[in-house]
């Protein structure tokens, strides 16, 4: 059985079938990250002892006589969740020795419903990062083209799932890090409303952007993922309280009469002919289901980028200010005083991008700057925020590109941070309004994928769910592997 | 040419919670180092703050106690430095946007009463604590305390002397024990004090202030004062000039020493926290706590004035903290009522004496309040001299008896018998003719004699107002 060519759904029917037991496919996986991943690396950490023991154990619960989706079924998590007892480092040299003493509450809600931990997977450090090159355990490659990059900074979650050396793996979205590797690598993901997914333990980069969300293969596959994780946790101040709403009920139910918007700041200058003849393809599919078609406006997309460059490193710079040598992480040799402790232990563990972030976000908040700066990014969030709210007047749902073009070359961007920060432009905003999206593939360019992202509104999950399926269930995009990897 | 001293204070009171203000580690005071310290006290990766919804209400019941605005919406915010006692590189505290705007405290120095304006105050987080001392080469880090919450208390620069800080600091720490915010231990911690300290000539605006820390006591607080202000004339009329900086109270020498100057002033970035929600406080949940308030020191002085019949200054000592008051007003209680001014010596007398003597608190008094009460009753009704109830007062201090059960296995029943006593004074009279003599030839005097020799006879029993007439009687026949 060619168990990595299915959809996590297609699995979950094979083990409450008894077809293959938990045990069974997890070896199968462990099999083939040990076949493939030297080419790609995008595991950090494998765990194939906790893994068979996390999978003997769901075995155990369904010859019991507990069912469930999710029971015994392999997944991979973004190194930016602490796992207890197994290293979670950030893909920074700063935790390289770090084993987090408590589970992030989606790794404890996922445990629970009997999910089985393949290994951690690489990132950006710190989620800080749009390719996976700014990693301290080595780039991740895109399997689609192994000198592309595969996005981030989840971009060892979308390259593995690409790759077929997990079904199913947790993601976060800062600032499109979920969307952006998932269309570079052909899969599907979702960054859900601001709140709906606790931020316990998962290691903070900007707080009031962080959001963590599924990958898989499908839309179907996401919404099961978030309906483990999300819900409310007391733990976290932010998460939305209450109940979720039903993610998978709504999936089969018809586009017609949905309202789509199609940003028109969204298919200027910069976009290129082959994403954005990707993107309208979807939107006559969708038309073709009934659905109909309205230009939007969303005027203030160009602020989104200095305004998000101003509050994630503000936020970072604090959040990252724990990281001192002084109770865990690295510690230089042979301080000769507390501020070389300090200025050593930081500067040997951080990357260059973290500590260029650090220095933008100190700078931002400093005395005489904070007002330009600072207070005037927050000034531009609120405007971003309005603007989709308006164009939420006119349409259900709003349909864009992810990025401006498919993946590009392993360290073609990474001398100028600014265009790497500029591919940015068109997912950075959902976080800054905190709304929900939804990154899908669309096709393929030159050999590798395509995607888009349908934005919704607050909480409106299910339907961003929906549509994405309902255009999967019409196409084939989805599906695809590359050759190396099927 | 005279100066006149600006002073500001800043107090640090330790709210009295059970668990910390972002997590549930426990405050509780002593423990050994990092015990009391969990992950999101340890500024663990991925960890975060949820705020303890008890010190929302003690910062409530604080304004509420000093005639403050409430603010409807606070505001967290991150205060950044590095620090090996402050485990995530910032302190959680309140900048922009306090909970507690304004406010009154009233105080009063040789007899004359001002009223001193607060700016604000507002909630945050303790650090922990550096051990320099223990380890050779290294500093040792306890961090039980980091999160400990704290209610920061700012005055505005209105007090001139240090008097009047001592009164202010002094009326802030009774009335933040009395609202039960703060357990008042300065030795502790729980209650620090600040001091913004200039001089000026009168009518001049106001001089370069330097901010005094490390007072802990009030006593130390007047001294630091006299002596900054002291240090800060000299400056000034040598020709210098004061710089703006913060200096730490050595008690050892009685002095202050510079520790930072404006210059190496830390620039915080302060910035809104985004872990946590902006604090909102809606009329109904001030209602709440406006219902449970306890009553306030002036009007509790005022009502045991009115209502005891006490005079300003027993009212006052009684007053001085919740728990004399309450102990008092048990005490009056299980008497009946009857004679609470009895009480009010008793407690201030004897009561106090004894607990100072032995260093306990009232709430650690071996003589509770109902024990007290008892052997009160036994003055009141005769049944023994307010002398012998002293002895009484003290078998009753080392032992869990009754004032009944010591005044029956001692037998110091008083006699008022007047037959008895009349006895007895006659066979004292016969034992001392010589003395009878004297005081019949006009030495007034030896009546005290005579009253001492008979109480001695009678072991202290009879009852002294009996004696005092029966031998008024018996020495003029």
């Amino acid at each position: 059985m060619n168990f990595h060519q299915m959809t996590m759904v297609q699995l979950a029917e094979q083990l409450r079938n008894k077809s293959v037991s938990s045990v069974e496919l997890t070896q199968y996986f462990l099999d083939r990250m040990t076949q493939f991943d030297g080419q790609i690396n995008s595991y950090i950490t494998q765990t194939p002892e906790l893994a068979l023991a996390q999978a003997a154990a769901a075995d155990a619960r369904r010859a019991a006589g507990e069912d469930g989706l999710l029971l015994g079924m392999p997944l991979a998590h973004k190194d930016i969740f602490c796992t207890k007892d197994v290293i979670t480092t950030c893909a920074s040299k700063m935790l390289a020795n770090f084993k987090a003493p408590y589970n992030a509450t989606v790794v404890e809600k996922l445990n629970a419903a009997g999910m089985v931990t393949l290994g951690k997977v690489n990132m950006d450090e710190f989620a800080m990062g749009s390719t996976t090159e700014n990693s301290a355990f080595g780039v991740t490659r895109n399997p689609w083209s192994l000198d592309a990059v595969p996005g981030g900074s989840s971009g060892g979650s979308a390259a593995a799932l690409a790759a077929g050396l997990a079904p199913v793996a947790t993601g976060t979205d800062t600032g499109g890090s979920i969307r952006q590797p998932a269309a570079f690598c052909g899969v599907t993901g979702i960054k859900p409303t601001y709140g709906s997914v606790s931020r316990y333990g998962m290691i903070a980069y900007a707080s009031s952007l962080d959001q963590g969300g599924p990958m898989a293969k499908t839309a179907e596959d996401c919404a099961h993922l978030l309906s483990a994780m999300a819900g409310f946790d007391e733990r976290d101040s932010t998460c939305a309280e209450g109940e979720r709403p039903d993610y998978v009920t709504g999936l089969n139910d018809s586009v017609k009469g949905l309202r789509i918007g199609l940003p028109k700041e969204y298919f200027g200058e910069g976009l290129s002919p082959e994403v954005k003849a990707a993107t309208m393809a979807v939107a006559t599919e969708l038309e073709k289901q009934g659905a109909t078609l309205v230009e939007v406006s969303l005027p203030n997309t160009s602020a989104a980028m200095p305004a998000y460059y101003v509050i994630a490193p503000a936020e970072a710079s604090s959040n990252l200010s724990r990281y001192d040598g002084v109770r865990f992480g690295h510690r230089c040799d042979n301080p000769k005083d507390l501020k070389d402790m300090y200025i050593r232990s930081r500067s040997e563990g951080f990357g260059a991008e973290v500590k260029r972030r650090i220095m933008v976000g100190a700078y931002v908040l400093s005395a005489g700057y904070y007002d330009a700066y600072y207070l005037k990014a927050q000034r531009v969030r609120r405007l971003i925020k309005q603007d989709f709210v308006d164009a939420f007047d006119q349409c259900d749902v709003i349909l864009g590109p992810v990025a401006p073009t498919p993946a590009w070359k392993l360290g073609e961007k990474t001398a100028d941070p600014t265009a790497m920060y500029l591919a940015d432009i068109y997912t950075i905003p959902v976080n800054l309004a905190g709304l929900p999206a939804i990154a899908l593939p669309a096709g393929f360019s030159a050999g590798l994928p395509v995607g888009v992202q349908l934005i919704g509104n607050y909480f409106s999950e299910p339907k961003l769910l929906n549509v994405a399926h309902q255009y999967q269930q019409a196409t084939n995009h989805h599906i695809q592997m590359p050759a190396a990897f099927a | 040419m005279t100066w006149e001293t600006v002073i500001g204070l800043e107090v640090h009171a330790q709210l009295a919670t059970n668990t910390k203000i972002f997590s549930a580690a426990s405050t509780a005071f002593g423990a050994m180092p990092n015990t009391q310290a969990c992950l999101v006290d340890l500024g663990m990766p991925g960890v975060l703050p949820v705020l303890n919804k008890g010190v929302v209400d003690m910062a409530i019941r604080f304004g509420l106690a000093v005639g403050a605005t409430v603010a409807e919406k606070s505001v967290f915010a991150r205060k950044n430095y590095f620090y090996p006692d402050l485990p995530k590189g910032y302190q959680i505290s309140q900048f922009e946007l306090p909970v507690v705007l304004g406010g009154q405290i009233t105080i009063e120095v040789d007899g004359k009463e001002k009223v001193i304006n607060l700016t604000r105050a507002h909630l945050e987080e303790d650090a922990g604590k550096s051990l320099h001392e223990d380890f050779e080469g290294y500093s040792g880090i306890d961090l039980n305390r980091a999160g400990t919450p704290l209610l920061e208390i700012v005055s505005e620069p209105e007090m001139r002397s240090p008097a009047e800080a001592v009164a202010y600091a002094k009326k802030l720490h009774e009335l933040v024990q009395y609202l039960g915010i703060c357990d008042g231990n300065m030795q502790e911690g729980s209650f620090r004090v600040d001091a913004n300290v200039s001089v000026r000539r009168p009518g001049a605006p106001f001089g370069t202030r330097a901010e005094i820390k490390n007072v802990n006591s009030f006593k130390f607080l007047e001294r630091a004062i006299m002596f900054e202000v002291e240090r800060q004339i000299d400056v000034i009329e040598a020709g210098g000039q004061v710089v703006q900086e913060t200096r730490l109270y050595d008690a050892a020498k009685d002095e202050t020493r510079s520790m930072r100057s404006k210059e190496e002033a830390m620039d915080y970035r302060y910035f809104p926290c985004p872990d946590l929600l902006p604090l909102i406080i809606t009329p109904a949940m001030i209602e709440v706590v406006k219902a449970e308030m306890p009553e306030l020191p002036d009007a509790k002085r005022a009502r045991f004035m009115s209502q005891y019949g006490l005079n300003d200054y027993d009212a006052m000592v009684l007053t001085n903290s919740r728990e004399i008051a309450d102990y008092y007003e048990a005490v009056v209680a299980a008497t009946g009522g009857k004679d609470a001014k009895i009480a009010a010596n008793w407690v201030m007398g004897e009561l106090n004496a004894r607990l100072n003597n032995d260093n306990l608190s009232i709430s650690e008094s071996p003589v509770d309040a109902q024990r007290m009460a008892g052997l009160i009753a036994r003055i009141l009704d005769n049944t023994i001299s307010g002398k012998i109830a002293k002895d009484v007062f003290d078998a009753m201090w080392t032992s869990q008896d009754s004032a009944d059960a010591i005044i029956e296995s001692k037998g110091l029943k008083q006699i008022t018998d007047p037959v008895a006593i009349a006895a007895m004074v006659r066979g004292v009279i016969d034992q001392f003719p010589e003395q009878l003599a004297e005081y019949k030839g006009g030495r007034d005097k030896l009546f005290g004699f005579f009253v001492g020799e008979v109480m001695k006879a009678t072991k202290g029993k009879a009852n002294p107002g009996q004696v005092n007439q029966i031998l008024k009687d018996e020495l003029a026949k």
